[in-house]
C-alpha cells in the first residue's frame, strides 16, 4: 500500500515536468503550427538558470579560517555572507526559489529571440524542415551549455530547510514510514499552480482569448484586424518561460547536465501526441497519466514479471494509441489524423 | 539527378567504381588516405544510401534508422561468436534480422505520415536502445557491449587459439586496407541497387507518393506495399552498414541506437542533397572527413595555425574557434545542420545546381550579346 501511494506521487511529480513540457509544444503547435524540437533545450536551460544564480550568489573570496590556530587554513566565504552577514546566507539558501524571479524575464528573451531570429522563418515551410532545423539548434544550444558547464551533471541541492522529507503517512493516517522529499511536494504543488495559471490567462483574459480564437482560425481573426503573429510570438515566449521554470524547478531533483533536455523531449513529444496533437488538456492529463504509469511501472512487483517493462511502458501506450485512436486521447476530429 | 541522366548508368556506375576503389590515392593528399577512415566513409555511405531511398524518394523522415543499424551490428557479432569468423554469413544475418525488424516497426510506422511517422520511428529507436541497455543485456551485454570472448563457441571454426580470432573473408583478415576493399565492393553492390531503384518504375512510384500521395491514392493505387518495401529496403541497408561496422571492429554497443545517431544521418543526407544520387555519399563524406579532422584538432594546433597573426589576433581567433573543435565538434555539426536547413534545404547538390544554372545564364546572355 504504501509502496504503491509513493509511487503515485512519483508517477505525479514526474508526469508534472512532463505536463509543463508537453504544454509548451502543444501551444507552440496549436498557435504557430511549429513542432519544435527545441523544447527540451529550453527545459534545460532553465534547469542551467538555476545553477547560474546559484554560482552567482556563492561567489567566494578566501578567508582566514581562525578557528584553526596551528597552521594558516583558509576557508571560502561567499561575499553576501561577508556582507550582509545571516541575511546573506539566507539568500543563499534559498537560491533555487529566488531564481525563479531570474528564470521568468531570461526565458522570455530567450524565447523571443529564438521565436523572431528562427522560428518566424519556418511558418510556411515542411514539417519535416521544421523538425530538422529545431533540431539542429537543440543540438547547438545543448553544445554551447556543455562548453560552459562541462558534460558532468551539477548538483544543485534544495535549501537546507526544505531539503527533509514530510511526513505525508502521518497525515492522511498511513504507516509512519511513508516519508516524501519536501521538494518533490513543492514541485508537484508548483506544477499545478503553473498549469492552472497558463489555463486561466488563456481562458480568462482578453489576449487569451484571442489566442484560442487564432488557434481555431488564425485567418478569420487576422482579418479582424487583430496581428495574430504578436500574439503567437508572445505565446512562444510564454511556453519557454513554462519549459524553463520546469527545468529550474527540477533541478535539485535531477542534477543538471546537457542533454537533460534531450531526454526530456522525446518522453513529451510522445506525452504529446497521447494527449492529442493541439489539445491542451490532452497534453497535460496525458503527462500526469503516462508520469504515473511509467513510475508504477517500475515497481519490483511489476519488474518481475514483465521485465524492463519501466523502461518501455510510455512508447508502447504511444504506439497502441496512434494506432487505435490516432487523434491522441483527447485531440479534436480530423486535426492531424493522417 | 540531370547530371546522371546524361550519361548512361553503365558508365556512372564504372566511374563510380574507379573513384570507390582508388579512394586511398586520391584520398590521401588530404589526408584521410588511411583505412579507417576510409571504412568509415564506405560503412556510413551505404548507410545514407539507404536511408536516402527512404527519405529522399518517397519523403518520409524517419528518426530511428540507428535502431536497425545497431541491431545489424549486434547480430553480426553474435554470428561472429556462434557460427564463424567468417565476415558473409555474419552480413547476411545482419541484413535479414534488420530487414525483419524494419518489417515489424515499418508495419506499425507506416500506418501514420508526417510527424506521427517521424516521432514513431523515434520512439521504437529509443525502444530498443532503452531495451538494449537494460533488460536485453544477456544478448547485448548492456553498457560494455557486446565483444568476442575466448569462450565463444563458433560452431565452424572449432575453439579458439591463442588470443581473439579476428573476421577473415576465407582467409583474408578484414582489417586495415582489405578491410576497407570489402567495404568498398560492397559500397559499390549498393549504390548500383539504388541506381537502379532510382530507375525502376517502383521508384517512381515512390516519388510520385512524395510529391502527392492523395493523388496517387485516388488513382486507385495503394501505397502502403511501396512504401513498405522501401521502408524494408532503407532498413536492410542500414542493417548491411550495421553489419560492416562490426566486420572492420567486431563489438557493438547501445550507443550506436541513439537517436542522436539517427539524426546524424539525416544531417548526412540532407547536406549532400535529398533524393539525389549522389549527394548522400558527398554528405558522408563531408562529415567525417571534418569530423576526423576537427575532432583531433586542440588549442595548441589553432595557436601553431594562427601564429602568423600579431598576438592578440591570435589569441581572438583561438578562443573564437576553440568550442568548435575538439570535443566542440557536435556543435559545429549543429551549426552545419541549421545553416543547411535554412539556406539550401536540397543540399550541395542543389547549391551545384544553381551555380550551374547561373553560369549557364550568364552565358547564354554573353553569347546574345556577341550576336548582337
Amino acid at each position: 500500500m504504501d509502496a504503491i501511494f509513493l509511487q503515485l506521487l512519483n508517477g505525479l511529480d514526474k508526469g508534472g515536468a512532463y505536463a509543463l513540457i508537453a504544454l509548451g509544444l502543444t501551444l507552440v503547435f496549436g498557435t504557430l503550427g511549429v513542432v519544435n524540437f527545441a523544447h527540451g533545450a529550453l527545459f534545460m536551460l532553465g534547469a542551467f538558470c538555476a545553477v547560474s544564480f546559484q554560482k552567482l550568489l556563492t561567489i567566494s573570496m578566501k578567508v582566514r579560517d581562525e578557528s584553526i590556530t596551528f597552521f594558516e587554513a583558509y576557508k571560502e566565504v561567499p561575499y553576501l555572507e561577508i556582507w550582509f552577514g545571516d541575511f546573506g546566507s539566507m539568500i543563499i539558501d534559498w537560491s533555487v526559489p529566488l531564481s525563479i524571479l531570474l528564470t521568468i524575464p531570461t526565458m522570455l528573451l530567450i524565447g523571443l529571440a529564438m521565436e523572431r531570429g528562427l522560428i518566424k522563418h519556418f511558418y510556411k515551410r515542411t514539417h519535416a524542415e521544421q523538425i530538422l532545423v529545431t533540431f539542429g539548434l537543440a543540438i547547438v544550444v545543448q553544445e554551447v551549455i556543455r562548453h560552459f558547464y562541462g558534460a558532468n551533471p551539477i548538483p544543485t541541492p534544495a535549501p537546507d530547510i526544505i531539503s527533509g522529507s514530510a511526513p505525508i503517512g502521518l497525515w492522511l493516517g498511513l504507516s509512519e514510514n511513508l516519508v516524501y522529499p519536501w521538494w518533490r511536494i513543492i514541485y508537484l504543488t508548483f506544477s499545478i499552480i503553473i498549469i492552472t495559471a497558463v489555463f486561466a490567462f488563456l481562458q480568462l483574459t482578453t489576449f487569451g482569448m484571442v489566442v484560442r480564437a487564432g488557434m481555431q482560425d488564425r485567418e478569420m481573426v487576422a482579418m479582424l484586424g487583430i496581428n495574430v503573429e504578436r500574439k503567437f510570438t508572445i505565446v512562444f515566449g510564454m511556453a519557454a518561460v513554462v519549459a524553463g521554470l520546469a527545468g529550474m524547478m527540477y533541478a535539485p531533483i535531477l542534477p543538471p547536465d546537457y542533454h537533460m533536455g534531450m531526454d526530456f523531449l522525446v518522453l513529451s513529444f510522445v506525452v504529446v501526441v497521447v494527449g492529442g496533437m493541439g489539445s491542451l488538456r490532452g497534453a497535460v492529463a496525458a503527462g500526469f497519466l503516462l508520469g504515473i504509469l511509467q513510475s508504477f511501472a517500475s515497481l519490483n512487483e511489476i519488474k518481475s514479471i514483465l521485465p524492463g517493462i519501466d523502461q518501455i511502458i510510455i512508447y508502447l501506450v504511444a504506439v497502441v494509441i496512434l494506432l487505435t485512436r490516432p487523434r491522441g486521447l483527447m485531440g479534436r476530429k480530423g486535426v492531424m489524423e493522417d | 539527378m540531370n547530371f546522371t541522366k546524361t550519361r548512361s548508368d553503365l558508365t556512372v556506375m564504372l566511374i563510380f567504381s574507379i573513384a570507390v576503389l582508388t579512394m586511398p590515392i586520391w584520398l590521401a593528399p588530404i589526408g584521410a588516405g588511411y583505412p579507417d577512415l576510409l571504412q568509415k566513409f564506405a560503412i556510413f555511405g551505404i548507410f545514407a544510401i539507404g536511408y536516402n531511398i527512404l527519405f529522399g524518394l518517397t519523403g518520409y523522415l524517419s528518426f530511428g534508422h540507428a535502431a536497425f543499424l545497431g541491431i545489424g551490428s549486434y547480430t553480426a557479432v553474435w554470428s561472429f561468436k556462434l557460427l564463424t569468423m567468417n565476415v558473409l554469413p555474419a552480413i547476411f544475418f545482419a541484413v535479414l534480422m534488420a530487414g525483419l525488424f524494419a518489417a515489424l516497426i515499418g508495419f506499425v510506422s507506416l500506418r501514420r505520415s508526417g510527424i506521427y511517422f517521424s516521432i514513431l520511428t523515434l520512439a521504437f529507436a529509443q525502444m530498443s536502445y532503452n531495451l538494449a541497455y537494460s533488460v536485453l543485456t544477456p544478448i547485448t551485454n548492456g553498457e560494455t557491449g557486446l565483444q568476442l570472448t575466448l569462450q565463444d563457441a563458433r560452431i565452424f571454426d572449432g575453439p579458439a587459439g591463442e588470443g581473439l580470432p579476428s573476421t577473415e573473408l576465407f582467409g583474408i583478415s578484414m582489417s586495415g586496407y582489405s578491410g576497407f576493399y570489402f567495404c568498398a565492393v560492397v559500397l559499390i553492390i549498393a549504390f548500383f541497387l539504388s541506381l537502379k531503384i532510382f530507375r525502376s518504375p517502383f521508384g517512381m512510384k515512390l516519388q510520385a507518393i512524395k510529391s502527392n500521395q492523395t493523388r496517387m491514392k485516388y488513382t486507385g493505387f495503394n501505397t502502403r506495399p511501396y512504401l513498405m518495401t522501401a521502408f524494408i529496403i532503407s532498413g536492410m541497408y542500414a542493417g548491411l552498414a550495421g553489419g560492416l561496422m562490426a566486420v572492420t571492429d567486431p563489438l557493438a554497443g547501445a550507443e550506436r541506437m541513439q537517436w542522436t545517431a539517427s539524426g546524424e544521418v539525416v544531417l548526412m543526407t540532407i547536406l549532400g542533397g535529398v533524393g539525389t544520387l549522389f549527394g548522400p555519399l558527398l554528405g558522408v563524406g563531408i562529415i567525417k572527413y571534418f569530423e576526423n579532422i576537427f575532432s583531433a584538432v586542440n588549442e595548441a594546433a589553432l595557436h601553431n595555425f594562427f601564429s602568423f597573426l600579431p598576438g592578440f589576433l591570435e589569441n581572438l581567433m583561438v578562443t573564437i574557434i576553440t568550442p568548435f573543435v575538439g570535443e566542440g565538434w557536435h556543435l559545429t555539426l549543429g551549426v552545419l545542420f541549421m545553416v543547411i536547413v535554412i539556406f539550401l534545404p536540397g543540399g550541395i547538390m542543389e547549391g551545384l545546381d544553381r551555380i550551374k544554372k547561373r553560369y549557364k545564364t550568364e552565358g547564354a546572355s554573353e553569347q546574345t550579346g556577341d550576336k548582337e
